[in-house]
């Protein structure tokens, strides 16, 4: 008996992309070219953009993948930053070199909060992650060394003597400030690109097609052999790396702390869902067109306090009812683009054609 | 004794805590929504009080008796209009529904009352004690306490003898066998969410006559609630009174040792409590 | 004889799958129909369509001359069109007496039925009305979920596979109420694997067979040949 079996080649990449992927040149070249072109308070806006998408590139790989709906993110902002402060204040460390400890300390901070938190399930998961990170804001307040529960400043030295400025200054004679802002901003800029580019490559891995699984059917995803609570486990630490590298760039840049201010749940945690779910969940694209929209409203209407607040709000509740997909799922969804094309499309054609790696090349 | 004043304190503590629980615990038990607005949705309830025993004096008791049924249309049409089109299997959009809602609710608040803190004053009862033995307790946090007998028993009943009851277990059980029975879960939904925020007004009642509250006050109200839900067990309304009562003693406690660990001890009585026994220490059914 | 309850040309989807293409059943007061076919022929999509948990476009149900194709279940069981559900779906939260109980939830108009009604006719359930529901026998457990339905007192009862899963002796212990529901003047339609105990019960039969009517009648008429045809859709022969 002969099965006629049609021949596939599984293919990610549309026609659109490569295009983009021009553009994204362009683009890149003038991002890198910024803190040459403009004005520092523009550097500082773009930096302020760049760690909020890092933050929503995280939030999403986490509830928009992974399908871990945490509202303690700030955990790992906070830790990230006070991590950075007390190797930089008590150990006298570099803050650039401090930031990489900051990011590897978070990650170890994910293992123990895993551990309580993973007892949750869905809804009482979200709530679990808030009460760690109380329950770390609280600890870090009683630490008298970095200002207990008033909070602390970086000596001013550190970041003007911070690896970096020196070259940064004498290459474009630039103000030990300005060069500063311009090397956070560098770091940060490096730090979205990496992000996305992680984001992207993961899910266009075989462990991205798990995680896909793990998200429709956990169930049918356990039973073909996907190890969902590993996959989420690595996501979370993965995650909490990233998040606390942001959280130290972010106070490296602030140069002032307090818990209050680093465990902000509205800064660290409303805003960034709200940029992931207007932006549109679930893609990539999503957090950046929602970190955008989130920029351009809060210059508007930042003076209106807690009004601004409670607009996003309703958006956010709105997007959710009617659009769940947020605004890039619509713009998608009418034009058929995709910049970071994960889904995997099947293209008749014979097996010969078949690219060489195929999508995990 | 000061230690037995302690515990006695924290017991009478719980009893609040076990009100900010028990409307979480009833809407989570009929349809497995986790409301992330339910701290801001008490403090609503107690701005409301606040606003009628200032605007028109009335005693807060009377006040409370006015808001509840305003609390209960408000939490009907949130549940009906709103909170039933986001569920389904997938988690994520009534999570982050009623995120919105908190937020939005918080900074309404915010606009509406200002920053400040508020208390509801409630006259010579604020101060009045009564002496058992060598203890004096306060009158105010033992009525909180009876209160949340009261409630817990009151909405026992409903849920075990009342038809209105029986078509909260039969939903929860099975919603479209349920419809078979003539059952609009979309109602009953509503019918919960409203009976809900009637114990949050009376939640409401204690939270503003005895401590100072402002519109940011909600997230944590909603952390105590769901401390005591997850100490006590899901689906056990007597096990959420027992978690309440075991974050107040550990509040209390940790409150006496140094006042700055007061809610850091809460927090990790919780953390002791899901690593010992991750389904509480009251569960009901499986889940 | 003028129909009660009437199918004009129903179609039902789950989502894109289409489960009915076009089915006509017509079922007169106080007459037991029997819907009979393969597994996955239609029946319980079939129940599912007319009871109003899968819906469809308003005329391809119509129940005393009102279109209630479109309605949800609370809407249609208003109207006095009772279900009894494949695999019974007691509820495990309720008691035996508190499932019967919410069978009168949404109907609670007067009628033969009610809890000391269904207790005579399934004695067994009143001794046990205490027990969680799903601590009984799938016999009683059966009981119960007939006993919940008539607890609103239908005009049409709705069975599905009542018989499924249980020891002969039981279904014949279930099947012995129906005269005492047909007495009522309540009409049936029945779902059921078994062909003996279907053409014994029913007036009408009609045979399913991918979602289409294959065969109708009066039991007393219909051939085993005609009834294998309609069930396999060919001549019988050996199969390998």
């Amino acid at each position: 008996m002969s099965i006629a079996i049609p021949s596939f080649k599984v293919e990610t990449r549309s026609g659109t992309s490569s295009l983009a992927a021009l553009a994204a040149v362009a683009g890149l070249a003038l991002a890198i070219a910024a803190p040459l072109i403009v004005s520092r308070s523009v550097v500082q806006d773009l930096f302020f953009i760049l760690t909020m998408l890092v933050l929503a590139q995280n939030w999403n790989l986490l509830a928009g993948y992974a399908g871990l709906i945490s509202v303690g993110q700030q955990v790992f902002v906070g830790f990230g930053a006070y991590a950075m402060f007390g190797a930089v204040i008590l150990a006298g460390v570099d803050p650039i070199v401090a930031i990489l400890i900051a990011g590897a300390l978070s990650a170890l901070l994910a293992i123990p909060t895993a551990f309580f938190t993973f007892r949750l399930q869905g809804p009482y998961f979200a709530i679990g992650t808030w009460v760690v990170a109380e329950v770390v804001r609280l600890l870090l307040a009683q630490w008298k060394a970095l200002g207990g529960g008033t909070g602390t400043s970086l000596p001013r030295e550190a970041t003007k003597d911070m690896a970096g400025v020196d070259i940064v200054r004498d290459l474009f004679g630039m103000k030990a400030a300005a060069a500063s802002d311009a090397l956070t901003y560098w770091i940060a800029l490096l730090l979205a690109l990496a992000t996305i580019g992680f984001i992207y490559r993961l899910l266009r891995s075989k462990q991205g097609l798990g995680l896909a699984a793990v998200r429709d059917n956990e169930q049918t995803a356990r039973a073909v052999g996907v190890d969902a609570r590993r996959m989420k486990a690595l996501v979370y630490v993965a995650t909490a790396y990233v998040t606390g590298l942001a959280g130290a760039l972010i106070y490296v840049q602030k140069a002032r702390i307090s818990p209050d201010a680093a465990f902000s749940v509205t800064d660290w945690t409303a805003y960034v869902i709200f940029i992931v779910v207007i932006g549109g969940i679930g893609t990539i694209e999503g957090p950046i067109v929602g970190v955008v929209l989130f920029f351009l409203l809060q210059k508007l209407f930042a003076d209106f306090g807690s009004w601004y607040l409670l607009v996003l709000g309703l958006i956010g509740i709105l997007v959710m009812l009617f659009s769940p997909r947020g605004l890039w799922g619509l713009f998608s969804d009418r034009t058929g683009i995709q910049l970071f094309p994960v889904r995997r499309k099947l293209i008749d054609g014979p097996l010969a054609h078949m690219p060489k790696g195929g999508p995990n090349g | 004794m000061s230690f037995i004043d302690t515990i006695v304190q924290g017991v009478l503590l719980g009893g609040l805590y076990a009100l900010f629980a028990a409307g979480l615990s009833l809407v989570f038990g009929i349809m497995r929504l986790v409301n992330l607005a339910h701290g801001d949705l008490i403090v609503l309830a107690a701005f409301l009080i606040l606003l009628l025993t200032s605007a028109l004096g009335l005693n807060p008791f009377l006040a409370a008796l006015i808001a509840a049924p305003l609390m209960f249309l408000t939490g009907w049409g949130l549940q009906y209009f709103v909170l039933n089109r986001t569920l389904g299997k997938d988690v994520l959009p009534p999570l982050l529904v009623t995120f919105g809602i908190s937020i939005v609710l918080q900074n309404g608040l915010l606009e509406a009352f200002s920053a400040d803190s508020r208390r509801v004053s409630i006259g010579a009862l604020e101060s009045a004690s009564i002496g058992v033995g060598s203890l004096n307790i306060g009158l105010m946090p033992l009525m909180t306490f009876l209160s949340a007998l009261a409630v817990i028993f009151g909405l026992n009943q409903l849920i075990y003898r009342t038809a209105l009851g029986r078509a909260f277990r039969a939903t929860s059980d099975d919603i479209v066998t349920a419809g078979l029975m003539g059952i609009r879960p979309q109602r009953v939904f509503a019918m919960a969410t409203g009976l809900a925020m009637v114990v949050v007004t009376i939640a409401a009642l204690y939270l503003g006559t005895r401590a100072n509250f402002d519109p940011t006050s909600g997230p944590s109200r909603l952390i105590y609630a769901f401390e005591a839900v997850i100490i006590g067990g899901l689906g056990s309304l007597w096990g959420t009174l027992a978690g309440g009562v075991i974050l107040g003693v550990a509040q209390t406690l940790g409150a006496a040792v140094n006042p700055e660990w007061q809610i850091l001890a809460g927090h990790l009585a919780f953390l002791t409590v899901l690593v010992i026994k991750p389904r509480g220490l009251f569960p009901r059914a499986v889940d | 004889m003028t129909a009660m309850l009437e199918t004009r040309g129903l179609k039902a989807f789950y989502g894109d799958f289409q489960a009915l293409f076009g089915v006509d059943i017509a079922v007169a007061k106080g007459e037991t129909v029997a819907i009979i076919g393969a597994n996955g022929a239609g029946k319980t999509s079939l129940m599912r369509a007319i009871s109003g948990v899968l819906t469809s476009e308003p005329g391809m149900v119509v129940y005393r001359d009102e279109p209630i194709g479109a309605l949800a279940a609370p809407d249609v069981l208003a109207r006095g069109i009772a279900m009894v559900p494949e695999g019974r779906r007691l509820f495990p939260s309720l008691t035996v007496e508190e499932n019967l109980l919410i069978g009168a939830y949404g109907r609670k108009g007067q009628g033969p039925w009610t809890l000391e009604s269904v207790y005579e006719l399934f004695p067994i359930l009143r001794e046990r009305r205490n027990n969680p529901a799903t601590a009984l026998s799938g016999g009683q457990q059966q009981m119960v979920a007939i006993g919940r339905a008539l607890m609103s007192n239908p005009d049409v009862l709705l069975c599905d596979e009542i018989s499924l899963g249980l020891a002969p002796v039981v279904v014949r212990d279930i099947y012995a109420a129906f005269p005492r529901i047909r007495a009522t003047g309540a009409s049936m339609v029945i779902v059921e694997q078994d062909i003996a105990q279907a053409l014994k019960v029913a007036t009408q039969v009609y045979c399913l067979m991918e979602g289409r009517v294959t065969l109708s009648g009066r039991p007393e008429v219909l051939t085993r040949e005609q009834i294998h045809q309609a069930y396999f859709g060919a001549p019988r022969h050996e199969l390998h």
